[in-house]
């Protein structure tokens, strides 16, 4: 570690009784290196066993790793915390300012306990932390509104992060997420109610410091060949001009893209709402992450006109990505590029997670066609199939839950589903609703076993298409050893905290030379044996909570449908799980 | 002939920020304390970005009001910082209108930009560019 590094630094805050200190501990740090490895250490150090993932000793644990602001596209930072979505390992991760200001502010971690009486908001401003009176943020209809308003009260401006919560995470919606400087989000597993049962409406942070190394020429070169790579390598291009959106037409033409609660697995309209569409009819604006020079972040601009004033409009700027295209509009039949961008604007006013609401609708819909669901329970709602407007009003009433339908609506659809039936066709894995790849076997896979049952676990939709090209036979052992051997890797690139975009840049060669500039000489073997305990500590936890690999539930529906490997084999799924769990326990 | 860093198209700007953590990189230190450039959104990232640096001015304020003639004013415009003149009054940084006069805390003396370009080299949209100014 270099001399002076506050990675170390972990900043406390304690809203029962409104204090704050800091401990050092730089031992973690070296052993855990930062991001999700420190944020596994100290979940299961300051969350205590079996607790309700509302209590107030549950922690919302927010983490960077040493590359933070010393190496490019190291610009995200973790959050860890119990799932009130899934009922343990809560892991979400996210980008914008968030992860640079924290380590410019001078910590390594941060960890919020207890429970506030009023509402409250933290401003972090280096080694000041106050707590500010939210009160009069508290139930503001828009998220929009409370960054706004922040903004104009905070110093800061440029360095600082502005994290808040809308009024999903007031009103404890399980999939609430915590938007950072809009557009950006910590968006699975509902992080955002915690900090709601918290009353903590939102987080500010800045700070500006400065590392300095004993090889300075190697801290040079070794940044300009990493920010040369990023530039100019062809893998990092997509990201930068479409976006991930791109994905919609390569993925529906090969028919596995999850379309009306995957009851099809190709869009007719996916046409109008591909990344193609989107940029040529709707892109306003693209921008970056702090320190990183891809900019993949694409904003929509949609005019609007008033319906009561003639020559009067309103520009709304709206962030899509694909998994927002997928969730909201191929899995709602929603083919109207226009009404796809209001629906997005929704969820990022009351600040839902984008994936597990759509998902939620879907199957919502599904019900209601298959006269499972009277419009009593839909709250007098006809939803059908790209109806978008019945659905903005239903993300409303997610929020809102005026009744027990969206009462349980809003804990997720597993509960939804266990409550009103369809569980067969209730799109979710481990408790968190499936992001948008019907590839085949290895991804459904990954979805289950993965440690927060995320596609950015261990990339199964990718070994899906690279089995397939290469003609292999889908092996339960090799599916197992595959993914378990991304998911050591991925602990890595989440410690230092890399986005996973990066990581083809990020090679394990890389990561090493990168090291040697703080003064670590770890090689490929060093990281993976970290990378195999922090993954061992995430599945002890998730043990600890109650999570089992043969309890887990897999909705037939994913085995109705066509994939790259044609209809999906149960058998295989069975044994793939099996494998991987004696992997696991064999850590 | 005298350099200074132009602004050529802001609107091309994406607010990565690399170019700020270029400018500190200039004294091979990670971070942003020593930058003497900034970004920030024009009010929220929807709108744009606002990039921030000294425009070299040919009669510079920042060092008309120097007590230590600490910064003087360079040949062709903008100022050069003497270190070891500045007490670090902090005159400079309240006269800069735009803003373009940084403050390192731990030095408690200005930051100001040395006209190297050292930023462009890490600006992927070409949003800024080192010029040629002429003297006055």
């Amino acid at each position: 570690m270099i001399e002076n590094d506050t990675i170390k630094r972990i900043l406390y805050v304690d809203l029962s009784r409104r204090r704050f200190w800091v401990e050092e501990d730089e031992d973690l740090f070296k052993s855990y290196l930062g991001g999700a490895g420190v944020a596994i250490q100290l979940l299961h150090k300051e969350c205590p066993k079996g607790i309700d993932p509302f209590s107030p000793d549950n922690p919302a644990i927010f983490t960077v790793g040493q590359f933070n602001a010393i190496f490019p596209i190291a610009s995200k930072m973790v959050a860890m915390f119990k799932s009130p979505l899934t009922g343990n390992l809560g892991e979400s991760h996210g980008g914008g300012r968030s992860a640079i200001a924290m380590r410019m502010a001078g910590y390594g971690a941060l960890v919020i306990k207890g429970k506030s009486e009023t509402p409250v908001y933290i401003a972090i401003h280096d080694d000041d932390v106050h707590f500010r009176d939210a009160s009069v943020l508290w139930g503001m209809s828009s998220s929009y509104t409370v960054g706004r308003i922040i903004r104009e009260q905070e110093p800061g401006s440029g360095i600082r992060t502005i994290m808040r919560i809308g009024r999903a995470g007031e009103q404890l919606v399980s999939y609430a997420c915590l938007i950072t400087e809009t557009y950006r989000h910590f968006g699975r597993m509902g992080l955002g109610a915690v900090l709601g049962s918290k009353k903590v409406k939102a987080i500010v942070i800045s700070g500006k410091r400065s590392f300095k190394f004993k090889d300075q020429k190697l801290y040079r070169q070794t940044y300009k060949e990493i920010f040369k790579s990023l530039v100019e390598s062809p893998l990092m291009k997509k990201y930068h001009e479409l976006g991930t959106s791109m994905n919609i037409n390569p993925l529906n033409e090969r028919k596995v893209l999850p379309t009306k609660n995957l009851k099809d697995n190709h869009f007719d309209l996916a046409d109008e709402i591909s990344g193609e569409a989107f940029a040529v009819n709707y892109l306003g604006r693209r921008v970056a992450c702090s320190h990183c020079p891809v900019s993949c972040i694409h904003i929509a601009a949609l005019r609007e006109p008033y319906e009561s004033e003639p020559y009067f409009y309103k520009t709304n700027m709206i962030s899509y990505d694909y998994e927002l295209i997928y969730s909201l509009g191929s899995m709602l039949g929603v083919g109207s590029s226009r009404g796809l961008l209001k629906l997005m604007d929704e969820v990022e006013i009351q600040g839902l997670d984008a994936i597990s609401t759509g998902v939620a609708l879907a199957w919502a819909t599904e019900m209601k066609e298959r006269g499972y669901l009277s419009e009593k329970e839909t709250f007098g709602l006809n939803l059908k199939w790209g109806d978008y407007e019945n659905y903005i009003k239903a993300i409303k009433l997610i929020v809102e839950q005026p009744n027990d339908f969206f009462r349980f609506l809003a804990k997720g659809v597993i509960q939804a589903s266990s409550k009103y039936g369809g569980t067969e066709f209730a799109l979710a894995f481990g408790g968190n609703e499936m992001p948008g790849y019907h590839t085949g076997p290895i991804a459904y896979v990954g979805f289950i076993t993965g440690a927060r049952h995320s596609h950015l676990d261990s990339a199964g939709y990718s070994f899906d298409q690279k089995f397939k090209a290469a003609g292999k036979n889908l092996v339960p052992q090799e599916i197992a050893n595959s993914l378990i051997a991304e998911e050591k890797w991925r602990q890595i690139l989440s410690s230092l905290v890399i986005c996973f975009f990066a990581r083809k840049v990020y090679t394990p060669e890389i990561v090493s030379k990168a090291y040697l500039v703080l003064e670590y000489d770890l090689v490929y073997d060093d990281l993976l044996k970290i990378g195999e305990k922090i993954l061992k500590s995430k599945y002890d936890f998730k043990t600890r909570e109650g999570f089992r690999f043969d309890e887990l539930k897999i909705p037939h529906r994913i085995f109705e449908l066509e994939t790259l490997f044609g209809k999906i084999s149960k058998d295989v799924v069975k044994r793939s799980i099996k494998k991987f769990k004696d992997e696991i326990e064999n850590l | 002939m005298a350099k200074r860093l132009s602004v050529i198209d802001v609107d091309l700007c994406v607010g990565c920020q690399c170019c700020m953590f270029a400018c500190n990189r200039r004294f091979a230190e990670a971070g942003l304390s020593r930058s003497a450039i900034h970004i920030k959104s024009v009010g929220g990232f929807e709108r744009g970005f606002v990039v921030t640096v000294c425009r070299a001015c040919s009669d510079p304020p920042c060092a008309r009001v120097c007590p230590t003639n600490a910064l003087v004013r360079r040949e062709g415009g903008g100022v050069t910082l003497h270190m070891n003149k500045c007490i670090g009054c902090q005159n400079c940084l309240k006269e800069c209108d735009i803003g373009a006069i940084f403050w390192d805390k731990n030095m408690n003396k200005p930051v100001i930009c040395v006209y190297c370009g050292y930023c462009v080299d890490f600006c992927p949209f070409d949003v800024i560019k080192l010029e040629s100014i002429r003297g006055e």
